[in-house]
């Protein structure tokens, strides 16, 4: 795959999806290209957070470990970024992430994406929004488990 | 120390004081015979005084004494000699006395330059020898480049003045005296306005000079200062640039070399206003002399031979007096420095000299319990931190001190001293009992760590250094310099300990000697986890082969074994080994081409653009077209993607083709050439252009310039350079040999013999796994380790991460046996997953082989609790609880907080 290829996946991340494509490539072009075989983990719970992954090919799950063993939150794929939340706030990985399938990923490293945030505002307005989104989608989940709660115990 | 600094010259100096000025008064002999002498020659043997006849002779070398009671004595008669003869005489007498007068300054000037450098020596040791006995709250107080320069600069001028704080005196103060007495037998009214001259002199001008001695105090406080704020800069220099304060800072040193300049000019300028009056005043003198003496002579109140002898007399005296005035004005000043210097080194209370006395022998076990007895322990500025806590900690006996342990650790460690209360061994206070025992039973680690300058292998070991053991023997010229240095040692007061013995205290570390150390320094490091950083530093270290044959053998050897490994585990993608026949797609064009590396990159650059070789080669194998396009490519890219960044920004870290100075060059450059054809570029820019490739790597640059015809291409190039290269080339490229160690390459280079696919995202951690256990299995893994050992960690231990800075010194900890281990959170840098793991690895560690050393560890984690007998909760400096009621229930009150 080539640069101007992994520009085009780019474009596809709602994240990156209002940058100039020069931008992108610029991005793309200070990143790492990694391949993980099925079962291989891009990090672990826990960690500190050094880079983020944008998936280009493949699948992988996104595990938190639980006293009743590890937990299955989601599945990414082609076209999504995981990792960026440990790299914006400094904080050990929430999750692990593990491939279910061969994946390939762009490894953007945590320096160099602050960098880009710092230079390009709209990028941060960007994924503010994203994380909003996730947030009260998260909320909408956590209130319906609530209430599911709530009516099994009743 | 000594407040004044005369008291310390003479307290340290006495009798080579005593001697310099016996000798000084024997040189006056011969000083004073040689003033006589000019006089004898003239009116003797020239003028012809007492050789009224040409044939009459005189005596000469005759001895004799005029004594009171017994008459004239004779010892010696003399030669008799004539005119000629005696003249001759004479002569070669004056010869002799200015021989003798030069050896006697000769020995009198280096005399006192030993006196001085011998003084400065013991002085700066004393002042060092303080430092380490500081008390540890001075040094939250005192700059460390303040101290240094204190020692440096300060007590320099010290060491010039010693020779001279006796001699000079007692040399001028006699020289002067002796013109004024003359003068005043001469004429005692002229001498006593001479005197009342000289009164004037020595009053006004010292007082003058006081405005001088205070400005000359306010320079040395404010460059101490100085120094202290640009340490400041270069230790803070990544909170200044992270906060943009850098112009704050330009402002902060502007403002304080304003102020130095002011102070040094105001010292300029008062130091030529004193030599101006002093220079009025002793000129003014002889003005009164030929003033009212001349009236005197006139009115013939006085002879005029008197006249002329007090005014030649005068002439003898400013000199000695200016002499004397300067010397009092470097005593004044040096006495300040001195002072300044010694009330920043008087602290109270010292570590007492006892507490560090040097001890060879291994001190015994510490069998009691190490107990906080109502300690209490404040900050600076009176903040309670620990609140009389009582805590005992028994032999054996493993303590978790959750967070709020740390002051409790640190005073354990000794690191501060309690504001009351104590800690105690057994019975005895921890504070006064000596360092040889507290610091080699005791070890401790936080995660504030010093590293020291220097290999990895020398921080490592820099626990077990506590005293010289062996006694070097020294042969030749070596001996004789050694037994210099223990003359001069006690004559300086300086100790005598013999930096070059060994000082690695081997049983300490339970080995018996350096052979055997490795085997313990192993599970050290692979209880810490660092092996294999000290490893990953020791494989990307080059070594010479030359030097190194068998390792670097071994080494070559190792490739076969790789490849089979390789392709047993299925791995063989990789690594994309170097073949002779085939492209290696991991590597740049230049590597590829060359099939070696560039040896020296000035000469490389130098002939790509003028050798003949290059040109005609590249042409002939139907390269340069080929490359031409490929770097135009290169470089519109390039343009493209860094064109609008900033030149320092991070970025062009990752950029290998260009700096970014250059990105203008070369914009301006594809300009120029866009639509023309190669032949149409002129040579210079068509070599810049295709220099470009050299660096160029699809799988990382992922440009899409590199077709399989053009690989091919490249691989039947590489003939020409193996095979062509001109004679005048020949040490720029090492090339690939599979059976030959490559110099200029890295340990890890070398196995490989490769570079490591971009396929795997872990690849180079597993091809690096491989190699370790490759190195175990052929018996080189211990020669690596050694090689990790010479890695140089930089000043402060900067060339290492935090992580590895926090697990060497658990590791410099851990290698010492002890009976008391405390551990200050000591690896806050690695995460949470990590540092259980090290702990339980300590633990593991510290109760092998029949161990059973205490243990006091700082931890949160609620996970690693069960390892402890005992955990300690504190609250607001107060010890909260104490027991073992929280070990093994993973459902602890921290727990159920953290999962809230």
């Amino acid at each position: 795959m080539l640069l101007k290829d992994e520009v085009e996946m780019l474009r596809r991340i709602t994240l990156f999806s209002g940058l100039p494509p020069a931008k992108l490539k610029l991005l793309a072009f200070t990143s790492d290209r990694v391949m993980y075989s099925a079962g291989e983990a891009l990090f672990y719970q826990g960690d500190i957070g050094d880079a983020a992954y944008v998936i280009l090919s493949g699948k992988a799950d996104v595990l938190v470990t639980t006293a009743g063993g590890p937990l299955k939150l989601a599945e990414v794929e082609q076209n999504s970024i995981v990792g960026e939340i440990a790299i914006l706030c400094n904080t050990p990985r929430t999750a692990t992430v593990r491939t279910t399938t061969p994946l390939e990923a762009l490894r953007i490293r945590k320096d160099d994406f602050l960098k880009l945030l710092a230079d390009f505002p709209e990028m941060a307005v960007e994924i503010m929004r994203v994380l909003a989104d996730r947030l009260s989608q998260t909320t909408a989940e956590l209130t319906e488990a609530r209430s599911r709660n709530e009516r099994m115990e009743a | 120390m000594e407040a004044r600094l005369s008291r310390y010259i003479w307290t340290h100096t006495r009798k080579d004081q005593l001697w310099i000025l016996v000798v000084v008064a024997f040189s006056m002999i011969p000083y004073f015979l040689s003033f006589d002498l000019p006089k004898q020659i003239v009116n003797g043997p020239i003028q012809g005084d007492g050789f009224d006849s040409p044939e009459a002779t005189q005596a000469f070398l005759a001895i004799s004494f005029d004594l009171p009671y017994l008459g004239t004595i004779n010892l010696f008669d003399g030669f008799q000699l004539g005119r000629e003869g005696m003249l001759l005489a004479l002569s070669l007498v004056f010869l002799l006395l200015v021989v003798v007068n030069g050896l006697f300054k000769f020995y009198i000037n280096t005399f006192k330059g030993r006196l001085g450098e011998r003084l400065l020596r013991r002085i700066r040791f004393e002042l060092v020898d303080r430092v380490l006995r500081f008390p540890p709250t001075h040094f939250k107080r005192v700059k460390p480049a303040e101290i240094s320069t204190m020692i440096k600069d300060e007590v320099e001028p010290l060491g010039g003045f010693t020779g001279d704080a006796f001699v000079s005196p007692a040399l001028l103060g006699g020289q002067a005296m002796t013109a004024l007495i003359f003068i005043l037998l001469q004429s005692f009214w002229l001498g006593l306005i001479a005197s009342v001259i000289v009164a004037v002199q020595a009053i006004i001008i010292p007082r003058m000079r006081k405005r001088l001695l205070v400005l000359g105090r306010e320079r040395q406080l404010t460059a101490r200062e100085l120094s202290g704020r640009v340490s400041e800069i270069v230790d803070g220099i990544g909170t200044i640039r992270g906060y943009d304060t850098s112009n704050f800072e330009r402002a902060d040193i502007a403002s304080r070399l304003a102020r130095i300049f002011k102070i040094r000019y105001d010292l300029y300028q008062w130091k030529f206003l004193v030599k101006f009056i002093n220079n009025f005043l002793a000129q003014v003198t002889p003005f009164l002399f030929y003033s009212i003496g001349g009236y005197f002579a006139l009115q013939g109140r006085l002879d005029i031979g008197q006249l002329v002898a007090v005014i030649g007399a005068y002439k003898d005296l400013p000199g000695p007096l200016k002499e004397l005035i300067d010397w009092d004005q470097a005593r004044q000043d040096v006495q300040v420095k001195y002072a300044q210097v010694v009330e920043q080194f008087s602290v109270d209370p010292l570590l007492d000299p006892k507490v560090h006395a040097i001890a060879a022998t291994t001190p015994e076990p510490l069998s009691g319990a190490l107990a906080a007895v109502n300690l209490t322990v404040t900050d600076d500025g009176g903040v309670t931190l620990l609140d009389h806590v009582s805590l005992q900690v028994q032999p054996g006996e493993a303590v978790a001190l959750k967070p709020g342990g740390e002051v409790l650790a640190e005073a354990f460690a000794r690191l501060i001293w309690p504001a009351s209360g104590r800690i105690l061994i057994g019975s005895q206070d921890i504070l006064e009992m000596p360092e040889s025992v507290t610091g080699r039973r005791i070890s401790y680690a936080s995660s504030d760590v010093y590293v020291f300058q220097g290999s990895l292998g020398d921080n490592l070991l820099y626990g077990l250094k506590h005293a010289p053991l062996t006694e070097v023997r020294y042969e030749g010229e070596s001996a004789v310099h050694r037994k210099w240095e223990l003359v001069e040692a006690k004559l300086a007061g300086n100790p005598h300990f013999d930096v070059n013995s060994d000082w690695i205290d081997y049983r300490a570390a339970g080995a018996t000697g350096p052979e055997d150390l490795l085997v313990k320094i192993r599970p050290v490091l692979d209880a810490v986890l660092l092996t294999n950083d000290v490893m990953a530093l020791a494989v990307r270290s080059t070594i010479d082969p030359n030097r190194n044959a068998a390792f670097a053998a071994g080494i070559v050897e190792m490739r076969g074994a790789l490849r089979q490994r390789l392709e047993k585990e299925k791995l063989s993608d990789l690594v994309v080994f170097f073949e002779p026949g085939s492209y290696n797609i991991e590597a740049t064009i230049g590597e590829n081409l060359l099939f070696g590396t560039i040896t020296d990159q000035v000469m490389w650059d130098g002939a790509l653009e003028g050798h003949p070789f290059f040109k005609t080669v590249l042409q002939r194998v139907g390269l340069r077209d080929v490359f031409y396009e490929m770097g135009l490519e290169i470089a519109e890219n390039v343009v493209e993607l860094f064109r609008d960044l900033p030149p320092d920004h991070p970025f062009f870290q990752q950029l290998t083709f260009m700096t970014a100075e250059e990105i203008p060059v070369y914009e301006a450059l594809l300009q120029k050439v866009r639509g023309r054809a190669r032949a149409d570029v002129a040579e210079d820019d068509q070599v810049k252009i295709i220099r470009l490739c050299f660096g160029y790597i699809e799988p990382r640059h992922r440009f899409g310039l590199l077709t399989d015809e053009l690989m091919a291409k490249i691989v039947a190039a590489r003939r020409e350079f193996d095979e062509g290269l001109p004679a005048d080339l020949a040490g720029m490229i090492e090339h690939y040999r599979p059976n030959r160690y490559i110099a200029s390459g890295s340990i890890i280079d070398n196995v490989l013999f490769g570079r490591i696919g971009h396929k795997h995202a872990d690849g180079s951690e597993k091809i690096r796994a491989i190699v370790r256990d490759l190195f175990e299995a052929v018996g080189l893994y211990n020669d690596v380790l050694a090689f990790g050992f010479d890695f140089n960690v930089g000043a402060g231990g900067k060339r290492l991460t935090a992580g590895q800075r926090q697990k060497l010194d658990l590791a410099r900890a851990l290698i010492r046996i002890c009976d008391f281990y405390i551990f200050n959170q000591p690896l806050l840098a690695l995460d949470q997953r990590v540092q259980e793991q090290v702990i339980r690895n300590v633990f593991a560690l510290l109760r092998q082989d029949g161990r059973n050393p205490a243990i006091v560890w700082v931890v949160a984690n609620p996970a690693v609790m069960e390892l402890f007998d005992r955990v300690a909760v504190f609250e607001n400096g107060r010890l909260l609880r104490d027991d073992d009621t929280e070990v093994g229930a993973n459902e602890g009150p921290d727990y159920k907080e953290m999962a809230s």
